[in-house]
């Protein structure tokens, strides 16, 4: 679907300084030389499998198909994953990668914290210095995180500018590279950014749909009427989705996070109501306002509260492969509480997106149909936050 | 030749930025005039974008200010007209590829050519993106500046070779901002440009004191100083102007070298 400019039909290209344009044309060789080499295959897997903890599992959730009472729900439990989310299988692969690029030194952005952690977790794992940065409102609201990827030997900067979150984290790990290419990878977190980062990202994730695909196959016998995803820059989305595009008859349905909903301005659902500009390297939807000014967005998740969305999501929300639902914050939250006393899994507030269009879906469809969500990561981190929320005064 | 030549037709070339709007509409008009009266030979017009990836601490914070100012794009065109009654010499905008693309690139240079701006810099629009809007650049006689980094190496020669108007030579890594040294071999890079163009190169990124901007100019056919000038906004506010015009006497090429 990538063409060699990193396009996804008019969505991504390289919309970056040019003082960073030979570091992504490294990247992209190197990418591309490493992804055919069975030994950096044979090294990721080893990796992916002993450390990580893959395959995740494919659970059967009876008893919320059983309450539900329509399709049969099954849940990819990337929450099961060292580090507790999805976010592992691409740093993995990147920090593998830059290793072998002979790169000491990783930075990262993070919003919740969950990739910061992965990324410093991938760092003290292969030896490299690591400095994560975070947008100041986020290491207040995720102290436990920023303390985590201290304790795992990051640096964890601060990050004033801007509103203070994940966009101008973003936006600030990308001047940091543009000071100090020559001996650090910039370790992208979703399936956004200039091309290459798209389309590798995703090749990282993609290990998600392969395993849903093989293990429906061996519990079912088929493949599933629809797989559900959160979407907030898309990376486990487009890793459920990824080994599922060819075939048509499965559904894809990405669940934006609709904040206070899509008809106030406090909402971080892109595709429904943003329109194409051009950030962060890539041409896409974001939430923007008339003169072009990128929006402050909102979400109760921090992982979702960014105003883009991957470009190869764009490209299959316009040729309509995909579907984008946008999800309250109210409704996130009771599928957070629905899913911890229904299955006793506690799932991130993000993936709670995912599992709230679930619950509205299952009950449409019949029961011999079948549908997988994705729980991207696992909820503990939230509980404070999702106490505060209902009233209780609980602080980390 | 468009005009933006005529910015190098004296000798070495002074080429200051402004946010546009910052601190305020009056005040950045009256800074712009004080330093062409001063002598400075092209304006770099910045339009304000709520993420400027490019940029330092001292033009981020100008922009935002600006934003929550109130200043939009449509405002700035005004403005520009405004000054075109006075000011001849070239005028460049500066701004982020969303900002053109949000107000539809045709309009976009349309207006650029109505009002009497020569060019524009979009640092987030490298060589592989400039077909975006090349064939608006031509149509409307507004050059698309190229710009060229002390990492862009074996690029250098096909940039150059497709470079209209001037061509931005970034000084360092980094973001723009003041800096104390300047270490990259710019005399190097800029053989490497002669090669294969004649168009004028004007170095900017971190310039900021006079012996800098001779330094500079003696490599390059100009110099291009940004945040010190905006400090200058920041600091005096709407006595700024008079500060801006000393600032460039003190800094341009042709009174040092």
């Amino acid at each position: 679907m990538t063409n060699p400019q990193g396009r996804f039909g008019i969505h991504g290209g390289q919309y970056i300084p040019e003082t960073l344009m030979n570091a992504v044309i490294e990247l992209e060789e190197a990418y591309n030389h490493y992804k055919k080499d069975p030994q950096f295959q044979k090294e990721l897997t080893e990796l992916l499998n002993d450390y990580a903890g893959r395959p995740s599992r494919l659970y059967y959730a009876e008893k919320m198909t059983r309450d539900l009472g329509g399709a049969k729900i099954y849940l990819k439990r990337e929450d099961l994953n060292h580090t507790g989310a999805h976010k592992i299988n691409n740093v993995l692969g990147q920090a593998l990668l830059a290793k072998k690029m002979g790169k000491t030194r990783l930075i990262a952005e993070t919003g919740a914290g969950q990739h910061g952690v992965a990324t410093a977790t991938a760092a003290a794992l292969m030896g490299m210095d690591c400095v994560v940065f975070m947008g100041k409102e986020d290491t207040e609201r995720q102290a436990l995180n920023v303390y985590r990827m201290r304790l795992l030997g990051a640096k964890v900067v601060a990050v004033t500018s801007g509103t203070a979150t994940l966009k101008d984290a973003v936006s600030e790990a990308m001047r940091e590279w543009t000071t100090r290419i020559s001996d650090t990878h910039y370790c992208l977190g979703s399936v956004m950014g200039p091309h290459p980062f798209p389309t590798i990202v995703r090749d990282f994730q993609a290990v998600i749909s392969q395993e849903i695909k093989s293990q429906m196959l061996e519990k079912e016998g088929r493949l599933p009427d629809a797989v559900l995803a959160c979407v907030g820059g898309g990376s486990n989305a487009i890793g459920s989705f990824y080994h599922f595009i060819e075939d048509e008859q499965v559904r894809l349905i990405g669940c934006e996070a609709a904040g206070r909903g899509i008809d106030t301005f406090e909402t971080a659902a892109t595709i429904n109501t943003g329109r194409v500009g051009i950030f962060h390297g890539m041409k896409s939807y974001f939430c923007q306002d008339e003169n072009g000014q990128i929006a402050p967005v909102y979400s109760i998740s921090a992982g979702l509260d960014y105003p883009g969305v991957g470009p190869e999501h764009a490209h299959l929300h316009d040729i309509g492969r995909a579907e984008y639902v946008a999800i309250t914050d109210d409704e996130a939250v009771e599928a957070f509480e629905y899913l911890s006393r229904t299955e006793g899994i506690i799932p991130a507030i993000e993936s709670s997106h995912a599992i709230a269009h679930a619950m509205k879906l299952a009950p449409q469809l019949d029961k011999d149909k079948i549908i997988v969500v994705t729980v991207s990561g696992r909820g503990d981190k939230d509980c404070a936050a999702i106490a505060r929320y209902r009233g209780e005064d609980i602080h980390e | 030749m468009s005009n933006i030549a005529n910015a190098f037709k004296n000798g070495k070339a002074f080429i200051p930025f402004f946010t546009c709007g910052f601190p305020d509409m009056e005040t950045s008009k009256a800074a712009i005039k004080a330093a062409v009266d001063n002598g400075a030979d092209l304006i770099e017009l910045g339009i304000p974008f709520s993420d400027p990836t490019a940029e330092g601490p001292v033009i981020q914070r100008s922009t935002l200010g600006a934003l929550k100012n109130g200043v939009n794009t449509n405002k700035i065109f005004k403005m520009v007209k405004d000054l075109r009654q006075e000011v001849t010499i070239p005028l460049v905008f500066m701004t982020y590829a969303n900002v053109v693309f949000s107000y539809g690139g045709e309009d976009f240079f349309a207006k650029c050519q109505e009002v009497g701006i020569d060019g524009l810099i979009l640092p987030d629009l490298p060589y592989e993106e400039k077909e975006e809007f090349a064939a608006l650049s031509e149509k409307y006689g507004v050059d698309l500046i190229s710009m060229i980094a002390p990492t862009s190496h074996e690029r250098i020669a096909m940039i150059a070779k497709e470079a209209t108007g001037f061509i931005y030579v970034v000084s360092s890594l980094g973001v723009t901002g003041v800096r104390k040294e300047i270490t990259t071999n710019l005399t190097e890079m800029v053989e490497e440009i002669r090669k294969v163009t004649d168009v004028p190169c004007a170095i900017g990124f971190g310039i900021a004191n006079p012996d800098q901007s001779k330094r500079m100019a003696q490599i390059a056919d100009g110099v291009i100083v940004g945040s010190a000038i905006v400090k200058l906004l920041e600091k005096y506010g709407k006595d700024a102007p008079e500060y801006v015009g000393a600032y460039v006497k003190s800094m341009h090429p042709r009174n040092l070298l």
